[in-house]
């Protein structure tokens, strides 16, 4: 094609032996919004990246308006006209628009820095972006929309013919958006070609023209947006053909062990966090599973962590055996009886220096203390209980976390919370990243939990597991709850279609849950 | 996916692993023995009993501090404020003496321990960077203290307070049984406590400890509340010793011997480990340097520049490998 | 729903301006305010405040820290610190002592030259070992002492009174102006710091190198992200801290009349005060020369007013500290935007 700004073809990138990209292919037509899309570890960053100059590829070849480049640092891909705008806008709140858009190249009168030029400049990049934005003024006194749009004039100033927008609204606001469209609109009308990486379906269908599709770093399909629903979309990301969706028995889930008529448990009221969570309700019954299902960014994990009040919420309020809680630090969700295994088992679950045994008790000390000493015997009592009831492999309890396996490490963080004898867990992926034996394992375990009157809420981005193992799936979308699936809804087939579209499945969600 | 790949690599790598791991300590350890031989060989009398005692009395001050330090650094913070902690409970000893020394000392004691409190009050809630906390007070506790003093050496004749300084229990200093029942309290919390296990899961990973249920902002305002008690404590034995409290120059750069102490010893300075033995065997690694300067005539100013370079090379092996 | 989040929203960012306005104030005036209340009270309160000699007086015993201060913003600025510069001042001193026989102008530079070359070594181990400036500083300051206590065999150096060149630097006027009674003379350590000032002014606003000073303490990772040199600022700031910190020295020298090894003890927590009490943001990214011009004399007027007070002089450290914190608390609790 003629009018292909960037091509990138059997992009390969490893990082210490695991394969973040595997011979990815990617091409950019000028004026056009292509989004790029996948779920969790599919490699969208690291293409950005390396798209951008910030990472080195290891294989593979990268065109610039057929020209082939070779990017070795973030200020290479600039000159070459590719620009990447980070979801955490990354510039310098102290200074000025304008020196936010000419850090490290100021224009400049015999040595001397160029004030006037720098800010009469400025204007004009902002203008021709529709901006209304004085380049005098101190970055940190705009609104982080604003912020976002200077770091996009700061891409365009480089006459970038690439921009990269890695999750630009994931802190606007609706009507903030709106000014985003605009800009995209213009700089797509002067030709230049813009790679938007978003979790928001509105959002692609609003603004973009083609979308790429990744999937544990692979390829998996380029799509026009006009002639792809949005069930395919969906489809294509979690690697589901449409027909296959009715699939069973990959997991170690029995559904027969779901009891049918549960005590409630737990019940979350209308969470309220900014944009993250909009009045969610969730509901978990003693010996009852429920899987969450949704995107990434839905508010499954927003959700998680507002009951478990790692996050503080602006209203809302939980109850766990008919009694209101009042949470605002873990601790006090901890001391109720509720418990969460983190998504993210490396910044918020293991210690990485302590030892097997002192990562497994840390949640269970102050049972294990007398007058604050730890005893010897009840603490040796359940590591060694635990290491054999979870099959944990390590070389002895004295062996540092993090030189564990994955898998490993999971089971440790599960028997931390275990051990405790919770009423409500929290799950949080519990199988992600994680070798399939090790998987089952897990899988069992939380089947063996509930059936001992556990309540389990399970977040998954792995429908198998939540179609075989909840006995009612509720499904998150944009913040809100799409729908909740029971009984014989439970399909991959209806949780997709509730991520993809919400709208008129919200409508029964929210109905079952009143009549309850 | 990064997992499967630590598992295959743990395998081959666990030795060396155990070995790097332990390198601080064990080096520390090293370095100290190697001293020692040197010094057997070239310097004579350094063994002599009272030569070795000299030493242990010597750093008695210093380890105290620096056991207080080591806590707080396992967390990830620093208290530069010490030695102004030690001016401060050396000038309400002295001038609190008259009203018996049981009250001096527990007065002392006391306005350490709120000092110390007060750091990781502000560190734990304000959210602000330990080192200028802890700066703050190094400046405005010394001056406190000079104005309890009025600015002037407060002598006293003491023998039941002085015992603290000058005695003796059966050939060991008082000063240095205080030193090595602190070294085995420390070791005792930080092996068998919950409370230790506290302060390194929050030096560790503070999110994740969080999580577990670890009352991370609690654990911090511990951990300078008793920097600064064991501070108070160095500050007596020290004030005792002499005889009087000198509230311009006790302390003084303790902070920076106790810090030494610390990193030498194998407590890296990014938190989440604590060897109380790494920093006794630091703090004496610094101390028979000084010592054996001293007796070989070399000037003391060669000193100061050894001790620097080694603790730029502690922390540069301890800093974090990834990049 | 939208109509919600978005007031809320919006509210919440008028709040966010309003408070940075406020913060900005606070932070770029309030130093300058309490200094000017400062001196109306003691004008009122002692009688020979407004005296020229008075004045004179903090300005000339503040010009040397004043100029310590200059390097310790920059470098503060870049979110760093900078604790070698007491025992730099103590080295120069003792290196210019020296050679003060040399000439002035030798014992000047050479002295000038070793402090930035370890300023040099300061930023080169902190840019590239990445370790901790405040370690890194702190291991150069002990060195430094060391190497001071080494150069002199521990004692004092003495200078030529003789040497009148070198003992101009630190206690000769340039020029004296008389209107009617009044007799206004400028010491030449004042005018080195006022030179100074406005020579670090003009770097900090109007070059790349100062612009980026700034850019570093606002946000290393995107400075790095923006293409900038991270290393060479940082190896320039510390260089420059290293290099006013020796022209304090030499100045101190030449005013004791002597290169003492054990001077400039404490400087480097005078000159953090300093600068962190005339607005300059801890954390760096924010901040000025004027702002550390206000510190000093601030300081310096508080120190002024406590002789004159007839209090203990002690009574200046536990105040310096205690507006020292409170300035930190207040920016924190200001700038808590920052996460």
């Amino acid at each position: 094609m003629n009018d292909e700004l960037l091509r990138m073809t059997g992009i390969t990138k490893r990082f210490a032996g695991v394969t973040a990209l595997d011979s990815v292919d990617f091409a950019l037509r000028a004026g056009e919004c292509h989004s790029l899309v996948g779920e969790n570890g599919a490699g969208k960053s690291t293409l950005i990246k390396v798209m951008s100059g910030a990472y080195t590829r290891d294989a593979g070849e990268i065109f610039v308006e057929g020209k082939s480049v070779n990017f070795r640092s973030p200020e290479d891909a600039q000159s070459a006209g590719v620009v990447a705008v980070y979801q955490e806008v990354n510039l310098l709140l102290f200074r000025t628009v304008a020196e936010n858009i000419y850090l490290g190249r100021e224009p400049r009168r015999f040595g001397m820095i160029d004030w006037k030029r720098m800010n009469a400049d400025a204007k004009a990049i902002l203008d021709r972006l529709g901006l209304d934005i004085n380049p005098r003024a101190t970055l940190g006194t705009l609104n982080i929309a604003l912020r976002q749009m200077v770091a996009i004039a700061r891409g365009v100033s480089f006459n970038a013919k690439v921009v990269v927008l890695d999750e630009p609204t994931s802190s606007l606001t609706d009507r903030e958006v709106g000014i985003l469209y605009d800009v995209i609109r213009r700089l797509k009308a002067e030709g230049v070609g813009i790679v938007y990486i978003s979790h928001r379906f509105d959002e692609l269908y609003a603004v973009c023209d083609r979308v790429t599709v990744l999937r544990d770093g692979k390829y998996v399909a380029t799509r026009d947006l006009k002639d792809l629903d949005r069930l395919d979309l969906v489809c294509l990301m979690l690697g589901k053909q449409r027909e296959e969706l009715e699939r069973k028995g990959a997991t170690a889930f029995d559904h027969s062990a779901a009891p049918v008529e549960v005590e409630p448990l737990m019940s979350a009221t209308n969470l309220k966090r900014g944009r993250h969570l909009n009045n969610v309700s969730v509901e978990v019954g003693r010996g009852e599973i429920v899987g969450m299902a949704g995107l990434l960014g839905s508010g499954r994990t927003e959700t998680a962590r507002a009951i478990f009040g790692a996050d503080n919420i602006e209203s809302g309020s939980i109850e766990l055996e008919g009694k209101r809680l009042k949470i605002s630090e873990p601790n006090n969700a901890i001391d109720a009886g509720i418990a969460f295994l983190s998504e993210d088992r490396k910044a918020e679950g293991i210690i990485p220096e302590l030892s097997v045994r002192e990562n497994l008790t840390l949640a269970a000390l102050p049972a294990l203390t007398n007058m604050g000493v730890v005893s010897r015997a009840k603490q040796t009592e359940i590591v060694n209980n635990f290491m054999q009831r979870l099959g944990i492999k390590a070389s002895s309890s004295e062996q540092k976390i993090r030189e564990l396996s994955g898998g490993n490490q999971q089971k440790v963080l599960l028997a931390r919370w275990l051990c405790k004898n919770p009423k409500f867990l929290i799950l949080d992926e519990p199988t992600r990243g994680i070798d399939i034996g090790a998987k089952g394992e897990i899988q069992n375990l939380i089947n063996e939990l509930a059936a001992q009157g556990l309540g389990v809420l399970m977040i998954s981005s792995e429908l198998e597991e939540l179609v075989e193992g909840s006995s009612r799936v509720v499904v998150m979308r944009d913040g809100t709850r799409a729908a909740e699936l029971r009984g014989n809804q439970i399909s991959q087939a209806n949780i997709i279609h509730a991520m993809a579209h919400g709208e008129e499945k919200q409508e029964s969600g929210v109905r079952s849950q009143e009549s309850e | 996916m990064q997992a499967t790949t630590t598992i295959k690599r743990t395998n081959t790598s666990t030795i060396r692993q155990r070995i790097s791991d332990a390198a601080p300590t064990y080096g520390a350890l090293a370095a100290l023995v190697l001293l020692l031989v040197f010094n057997s060989l070239f310097t004579t009398n350094f063994f002599a009993a009272n030569n070795v005692i000299n030493i242990l009395l010597q750093v008695a001050t210093t380890v105290l501090v620096a056991i207080g330090m080591t806590l707080v650094i396992a967390t990830r913070g620093i208290d530069l404020s010490v030695g102004s902690v030690m001016a401060i409970a050396s000038a309400i000893a002295a001038t609190q003496l008259p009203r018996g020394v049981g009250v001096a000392m527990l007065l002392a004691l006391l306005a350490a321990l709120m000092v110390g409190t007060f750091n990781g009050w502000l560190i734990s809630t304000f959210d602000i960077q330990p080192i200028i906390v802890t700066l703050a007070l190094l400046i405005t506790g010394r001056g406190i203290a000079q104005v309890i003093n009025n600015g002037q050496l407060v002598s006293f004749a003491n023998p039941t307070f002085e015992y603290f300084g000058k005695g003796y229990i059966g050939f060991i200093p008082v000063p240095v049984v205080v030193m090595l029942l602190v070294v085995a309290a420390a070791i005792f919390v930080m092996r068998m406590t919950a409370f230790g296990r506290y302060i390194v899961a929050t030096g560790g990973n503070e999110a994740a400890a969080r999580l577990a249920g670890v009352r991370t902002n609690r654990t911090k305002i511990a951990v300078y509340a008793i920097s600064g008690m064991l501070a108070g404590l160095a500050g007596l034995i020290q004030t005792a010793r002499i005889g009087a409290s000198d509230a311009g120059t006790i302390g003084q750069y303790i902070e920076l011997d106790a810090i030494a102490a610390v990193v030498v010893g194998g407590t890296p300075l990014t938190g989440g480990r604590a060897t109380i033995i790494g920093t006794l065997i630091g703090a004496l690694i610094m101390a028979v340097i000084t010592t054996s300067f001293n007796m070989l005539n070399y000037p003391y100013s060669w000193s100061l520049v050894l001790k620097a370079a080694i603790i730029l090379v502690a922390v540069y092996i301890q800093r974090p490998k990834v990049a | 729903m939208s109509d919600a989040t978005l007031t809320a929203d919006s509210i919440d960012t008028q709040a966010g301006v309003r408070r940075a306005c406020v913060a900005s104030f606070i932070q770029k005036q309030g130093a300058l305010i309490v200094l000017v209340l400062l001196c109306v009270v003691a004008a009122f309160r002692y009688d020979n405040f407004l005296t020229e000699a008075n004045l004179q007086n903090i300005l000339r015993q503040n010009s040397m820290l004043a100029l310590v201060a200059l390097g310790m913003t920059f470098v503060i600025l870049t979110g760093g610190i900078d604790l070698s510069v007491g025992s730099f001042v103590a080295l120069a001193g003792v290196i210019a002592a020296n050679l003060a026989g040399q000439g002035t102008i030798v014992a000047l530079l050479a002295a000038v030259a070793a402090t930035t070359a370890l300023g040099l070594v300061n930023g080169a181990v902190i840019s590239k070992a990445r370790i901790q400036p405040f370690v890194v500083t702190l291991a150069m300051m002990i060195a430094a002492r060391g190497l001071a206590l080494i150069a002199t065999g521990e004692t004092a150096v003495r200078v030529n009174s003789l040497n009148q060149g070198f003992t101009w630097l630190g206690r000769g006027t340039i020029f004296e102006l008389s209107v009617g009674s009044i007799n206004i003379e400028l010491y030449v350590p004042v005018l080195i710091a006022l030179i100074a000032y406005l020579i670090g002014w003009f770097v900090l606003n109007h070059t790349r190198f100062g612009r980026h000073t700034f850019a570093l303490g606002d946000n290393e990772e995107a400075a790095r992200l923006m293409g900038l040199n991270v290393g060479r600022v940082t190896l320039g700031v510390y260089a420059l801290s290293g290099a006013l910190a020796g022209l304090a020295g030499v100045i101190l020298a030449s005013r004791l009349g002597a290169g003492q090894p054990t001077e400039g003890v404490g400087w480097e927590l005078d000159a953090i005060a300093a600068v962190v009490v005339g607005g300059t943001l801890l954390t760096g990214g924010k901040g000025g020369v004027g702002a550390t011009i206000i510190g000093v004399l601030l300081l310096g007027v508080i120190l002024n007013m406590i002789k004159a007070e007839g209090l203990s002089s002690w009574w200046q450290l536990v105040l310096r500290g205690a507006f020292l914190l409170a300035v930190v608390v207040v920016q924190n609790r200001l700038n808590s935007r920052k996460k």
